[in-house]
């Protein structure tokens, strides 16, 4: 996920000048990228310490926090957009997460490992569970607690009154638009709140 | 093996307003710097001391071995603040018993010693002094203000007094205000020193006496509270000092925890003044910047103009994270740029003071970021 092309994807829906947070923002790339190509400005969310330290070091804006406890801190429609870059799969509240970030942001951008990419379901269908480039573990040691796809998440929204803005996957950097569900490793949604 | 570090002093006659409406003049800072200021000026960063330190921040003193300063750890040539780099500055605050003027010198006007006569300072005060002194070092903005704890607290107050003066505060192991639970802990303190009968009211100067016993008690408790449960169990446990066997006596040291507590004390108490021990605890009782606006402290937090770093450590119970929270949450509300690190380490608040990769890692790449800024480069 943290490879070139996908991240210009999705810097690309984030609109110049904006105020971002960014929920697990890992080693910090993207709102590097964002600060230094789209004049940005905001703040990192993460739990890893040697995430907090690359953040740092990088000089992006990096608070320390699980997003398991909330973001309790930050208030309504704070951040012109909020990101949830490969985070959602990792969180235990994720619908909770998922109504906060509607509630920070003025917009929320969500971006997920498809579950329904064909590759996965062919696995299934051959009765193992998916190991591939996207979704690299084993089932006995992933960290995707959530596993989803991409119309599992259209009916997320739909049932917590998000309005999507725009919806897509994306499959080695590239947007795909047709059959997102079966075509695309990674979906992505653009959505506000009511 | 640490540098040589060389102790200096500098005499302000002019008298400074303090907080209270009092004043005090013809004042003395001990201070120390290390590295060199630049050509452009622009690369001092101020240390602050908490509660029993002093300006003697890093380095040792020639010719006495184990004088290291006491955040030598993290200050020096190649060290997290790198001296090769920035020109630290660390300054003993008014009030302290570390060379600067405090209750155990004399008034000026009556030649007597201040003993509890010395007027109470605050954070606020503290940090006017250390401004003054700034300005005859010819140091107009700092790069970077620093502090853990009470030191903290100084860091974050000069955002506030001298916005346009700080670049960048790094803020450890502290809080916006203390909890009425840690002000508890400092009356406590501050009962076992006034309540000791050599302390003659704060003038036992006069009677040629040290309220040693209040002194020890104040630091026991002190010590306490700077330590977790789980890394005081870790070190001591149960251990008993002698053998296997109680002792069935009820004055006795039996407990190795009682032998730690009662050297830490018996220690503390040969070097500290009493009347600084209650001076150094108020301020910390009174710093409250929120408090001007009823309790807002974003309010509070709306001038200061720095970027700051704060750090927190998750055993840390006399300063916990809640209270650094509450800081970046403010800040947060202000859009000003804020990084936070939670360190877990099991060391309490103890924890500032030591070596843990992580905090130090944080710390290094952050003044890694200003020295680049300083060139001109991308933060």
């Amino acid at each position: 996920m943290s490879d070139h092309a996908t991240m210009q994807a999705i810097a690309r829906l984030v609109p110049e000048g904006s105020r971002v947070l960014d929920l697990g923002c890992g080693d910090g790339a993207l709102l590097d990228l964002l600060q230094r190509e789209r004049g940005c400005s905001g703040y990192g969310i993460e739990l890893a310490d040697a995430n907090v330290l690359a953040c740092v070091r990088r000089g992006v804006n990096v608070i320390q926090l699980n997003l398991d406890e909330g973001l309790a801190m930050f208030g309504d429609n704070s951040f012109d957009v909020v990101l949830q870059i490969d985070t959602l799969q990792h969180l235990r509240n994720a619908e909770v997460m998922l109504r906060e970030t509607a509630r920070v942001g003025q917009s929320g951008i969500v971006a997920f490992p498809n579950f329904a990419h064909w590759p996965n379901r062919l696995s299934v269908l051959r009765g193992r569970m998916p190991v591939t480039r996207r979704l690299p573990y084993q089932w006995y040691d992933t960290p995707n607690i959530r596993v989803g796809t991409y119309k599992d998440f259209e009916v997320l929204a739909y049932k917590n009154k998000l309005r999507i803005l725009d919806a897509f996957g994306l499959q080695d950097g590239r947007e795909v638009r047709w059959l997102p569900n079966a075509l695309a490793g990674t979906a992505v949604f653009r959505f506000e709140h009511d | 093996m640490s540098f040589i570090a060389t102790p200096q002093s500098m005499h302000f006659a002019e008298a400074l307003r303090l907080q209270s409406g009092a004043s005090i003049r013809d004042y003395t800072l001990a201070y120390e710097t290390y590295g060199e200021l630049n050509a452009a000026r622009d690369n001092a960063v101020l240390v602050c001391h908490a509660l029993n330190a002093s300006h003697h921040v890093a380095g040792m003193y020639e010719g006495q071995p184990k004088s290291e300063g006491w955040w030598d750890n993290m200050i020096g040539p190649g060290k997290p603040l790198d001296t090769n780099r920035f020109f630290v500055i660390g300054i003993n605050n008014l009030g302290s018993c570390f060379g600067s003027t405090g209750p155990m010198h004399k008034h000026p006007d009556t030649g007597e010693v201040y003993g509890a006569d010395f007027p109470v300072v605050t954070v606020e005060d503290w940090v006017n002094a250390q401004a003054l002194l700034l300005d005859r070092l010819g140091v107009a903005q700092l790069a970077a203000v620093m502090g853990g704890s009470l030191g903290g607290m100084q860091a974050l107050s000069w955002t506030l007094q001298y916005p346009e003066r700080v670049r960048h505060a790094v803020v450890v192991a502290s809080a916006p205000n203390l909890t009425a639970e840690n002000i508890a802990f400092n009356e406590v303190a501050r009962r076992a020193i006034v309540t000791d009968p050599d302390f003659h009211g704060g003038h036992f100067y006069r009677h040629g006496v040290i309220p040693q016993r209040g002194l020890r008690i104040a630091r026991m408790i002190g010590h306490i509270t700077y330590l977790s449960d789980d890394v005081m169990n870790e070190k001591f446990g149960r251990q008993l000092r002698e053998g296997m066997d109680l002792k069935y006596s009820t004055q006795d040291i039996e407990f190795q925890i009682e032998s730690y507590l009662r050297y830490q004390g018996d220690k503390f108490s040969e070097y500290f003044d009493a009347n600084t021990y209650l001076l150094i605890t108020r301020a910390l009782d009174y710093f409250d910047p929120a408090r001007r606006h009823g309790g807002n402290l974003a309010q509070a937090l709306a001038v200061a103009r720095a970027k700051f770093l704060l750090v927190s450590f998750s055993t840390d119970w006399r300063f916990s994270p809640q209270l650094s929270r509450e800081i970046v949450q403010a800040l947060l509300e202000n859009r000003r740029d804020v990084s936070y690190a939670e360190i877990d380490a099991p060391h309490g608040h103890d924890a500032f003071l030591l070596d843990d990769a992580r905090y130090m890692g944080v710390v290094r790449s952050y003044f890694d970021s200003i020295a680049k800024e300083l060139q001109g480069g991308q933060p």
